[in-house]
């Protein structure tokens, strides 16, 4: 398996293309939620790489520590990544 | 292996082993951990596995089995959770068990806190406020072989004495590693540690200590699932995803059709020669005439169905036990957000195929109370498996097999097909009413975990298919065979002069009457209604309830269910029948349950006059178009 790509300027974990990986840098979404993600591994500082989509692309899938999970696009959007930097494994 | 890995010097302490009151564990961790397989190992019992998240919605409570004189130890099998702060119903089950707020439920005694051992830097967050709790716990490390297979490697010693608790590494689907398991169950117990846990609201803290304390246990994460990523590159294709979801419904269409039939036929022919040779060694008598009718004639057009309802069942185990079924769930997202809802509600959805209590049920997992409630409204439109013999009857009665697509979908199959997809219609109809009106809300992110897929085993799906038997005929010996003993008694009253009546001046015959003005303009006759009248219990009981009057019939008794019922039914009629079966909600057991779940009469009362509404008026509606187009 190759290294995933860097993606040159996401914003959001939506901005990521399939294969490319970010660190995530904040979560914009009522506590109750962004806390749920957070315990699944969707921590500030986690690298989360963009796997498959859906067909269609909505919802798309992402892979964090090793496990895939679904999320809607709108969701993804509210989670900020900065890249480049390098992440949590 | 033998010995708990205890931690050195900490405190191991043997309670007393006997007692008035058994010892009650916990099964805790987090969802599609494992927990239901080595609670079914344990205990001997059959509580449902599948291979996606949320599949325990209810705690279950059972008996281990264990070796040697000891307290009695009782374990509760419990929802899947990611931390103790619950956010959906199913969640908030295991918070009250392990609170002690359960009613009915004493507060556990111990813990069997399980991990998958596949993932367990983010499992291992579970630990902190598991082990806060101050119960004696034992850390199962889940799903060994997997991490063995994969390359992944962990030290559960090291890990007990960092944690201060036992830990034992497992492979619950395989039944290893589980002596240590029976040990601690059977007494030896960890005291409660004494630990420095993180502070639990600090959820990166969490993470921190639960990566650290892997670490310090030499845990190698294992490599990513090789099989799992090329199966999704073919199953989530832009292309070939949606392509392969159709062809496994076309399959599973025309395998429980054309694969079936001789299996059916198999069990016609058996029914319909003991019957007959149960009537010529008989002596003529009431008793035999109850036996022939009702018993024959009722229970055993039921139990013709048996084969194909296995094989609905083993299609669902498949999809089910593969990891498939998450795939689905995330394909069927974007047809259940047009509807107002989200991915997560197609998993109890596709469950209400086999049957709409559990799907009910298994609506706990949705986290928006609004989204809950819409889907279990909704839930009873999906074709259960109830249904299955009402629609395979009519279709095979009233429509001629052909070829549609070659070898691969029959006329029969496509008109089974048709009402399947009716009666998602309706669903998806009454959902969109619902969310872009009173239930309308924002809803929680949809957010589903994919497992990886894994091979289904064939002991799991056997055990699957011989329990199903066992509900089929159970109740067919129950609620069917009591339907027609009852309609026969009520087709042989009054007596006249010592004398049996016709079945027209029967009071059966009467209380026909009394139906069949309302059920006419649907295209039925007295017996149909009566059928549906009693089919309000459960719906394959129109079928026992036919066969039971037809039997009675001397014309039609010698025909044949379906050649009967070619006589008496116009294809109008045929149509109308099918529709109603489609839309109404005839199960008590499904009323029941959402009564439960909604806590209260409303929401059952509502659904119970909608989908009886839609039936009726569908019904009518059909039968106006088919008498129309076909003369
Ligand atoms: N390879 C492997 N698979 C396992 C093992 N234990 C369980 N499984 C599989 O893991 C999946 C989930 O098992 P369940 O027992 O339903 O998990 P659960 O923790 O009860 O899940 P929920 O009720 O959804 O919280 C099933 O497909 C099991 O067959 C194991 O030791 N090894
Ligand atoms: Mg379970």
């Amino acid at each position: 398996m190759h290294a995933p790509a860097v993606s040159t300027n996401p914003a959001s974990l939506d901005d990521l293309a399939v294969g490319e990986s970010g660190v995530l840098s904040s979560i914009d979404l009522p506590e109750g939620d962004a806390n749920r993600l957070m315990e699944l591994g969707f921590l500030p500082g986690a690298r989360i790489t963009a796997a498959r989509s859906a067909p269609g692309g909505d919802p798309r899938v992402f892979r964090v520590d090793g496990t895939e999970f679904a999320l809607r696009r709108d969701t993804a959007r509210k989670l900020r990544v900065e890249a480049g930097k390098e992440g949590a494994p | 292996m033998s010995g708990l890995h205890g931690c050195e010097g900490c405190p191991v302490a043997a309670l007393p082993i006997t007692g008035a009151t058994p010892r009650l564990v916990a099964l805790v961790g987090p969802p599609n951990s494992g927990k239901s397989t080595l609670f079914n190992r344990l205990t001997g019992l059959r509580q449902k596995v599948a291979n996606f998240p949320g599949v325990t919605v209810e705690q279950r409570r059972g008996r281990a089995r264990l070796e040697g004189n000891h307290r009695e130890v009782v374990l509760i099998d419990l929802p899947g959770v990611y931390s103790l702060i619950p956010r959906s119903e199913d969640e908030r089950v295991t918070r009250d068990v392990l609170a002690g707020e359960m009613a009915g439920t004493p507060k556990p005694d111990a813990v069997l806190l399980i991990l998958d051992s596949t993932n367990l830097n983010r499992h291992l967050v579970l630990a902190a406020p598991v082990l806060s709790l101050g119960l004696p716990t034992l850390v199962v490390l889940n799903m060994a072989d997997e991490l063995a297979d994969r390359g992944g490697a962990v030290d559960p010693e090291a890990l007990a004495t960092r944690l201060g608790v036992p830990v034992a590494l497992v492979s619950a689907s395989r039944g290893e590693g589980l002596e240590m398991v029976r040990e601690f169950l059977s007494g030896a117990v960890g005291l409660p540690p004494s630990l420095d846990l993180p502070v639990l609201a600090d959820i990166p803290k969490c993470r921190q200590w639960a990566v650290a304390m892997g670490d310090k246990a030499g845990y190698s994460q294992p490599a990513p699932p090789v099989w799992t990523r090329r199966l999704d590159a073919v199953f989530l294709h832009p292309v070939a995803g949606p392509l392969i979801f159709l062809a496994v419904v076309v399959a599973v269409f025309q395998t429980i059709f054309s694969a079936a039939r001789p299996l059916m036929d198999a069990v016609d022919h058996a029914v319909s020669a003991s019957g007959a040779w149960l009537s010529a060694v008989l002596p003529a008598s009431a008793l035999k005439s109850l036996l022939i009718e009702g018993v024959w004639g009722g229970v055993g057009s039921v139990v013709i169905f048996l084969p194909q309802i296995l094989l609905l069942f083993l299609f669902i185990g498949l999809l089910e036990d593969s990891g498939y079924l998450a795939r689905a769930a995330l394909i069927a997202d974007r047809t259940m957000r047009k509807a107002g809802l989200q991915g997560k509600s197609f998993l109890p959805l596709l469950s209400a195929y086999a049957c709409a209590v559990p799907a009910v049920l298994a609506a706990r997992t949705i986290e928006n109370k609004r989204d809950r409630i819409a889907t279990i409204l909704i839930a009873p439109f999906m074709t259960c498996s109830a249904r299955l013999p009402v629609y395979t009857l009519i279709i095979a009665a009233f429509l001629p097999e052909r070829p549609l697509l070659g070898p691969f979908l029959g006329t029969r199959a496509a008109a089974m097909l048709g009402l399947y997809v009716l009666g998602f219609v309706a669903a998806f109809g009454t959902a969109r009413l619902l969310k872009s009106s009173v239930l309308k809300s924002d809803g929680a992110p949809f957010l589903l975990e994919m497992p990886p897929y894994r091979r289904p085993t064939l002991r799991q799906i056997a055990l699957r298919m011989y329990d199903r038997a066992k509900i089929f005929l159970r109740r067919a010996g129950t609620v069917i065979l009591g339907v027609a003993v009852v309609l026969w008694i009520l087709a042989h009253l009054p007596l006249s002069g010592g004398k049996m009546p016709e079945i027209a001046n029967s009071v059966a015959g009467t209380i026909g009457r009394l139906i069949e003005p309302f059920v006419r303009p649907l295209g039925f006759d007295w017996r149909i209604g009566i059928g549906i009248v009693m089919s309000l219990a459960a719906r394959e009981v129109i079928v026992g309830t036919l066969g039971t009057l037809y039997g009675m019939d001397p014309k039609a008794g010698s025909e044949g269910l379906q050649a009967a019922l070619r006589h008496d039914l116009t294809p109008g009629g045929a149509v109308a029948l099918l529709v109603f079966f489609a839309f109404a909600m005839q199960c008590l057991s499904t009323v029941a349950v959402v009564r439960r779940e909604t806590g209260g009469w409303k929401w059952p009362a509502v659904q119970f006059a909608y989908m009886g509404l839609l039936a009726y008026s569908g019904a009518f509606i059909a039968n106006r178009l088919v008498t129309l187009f076909l003369g």
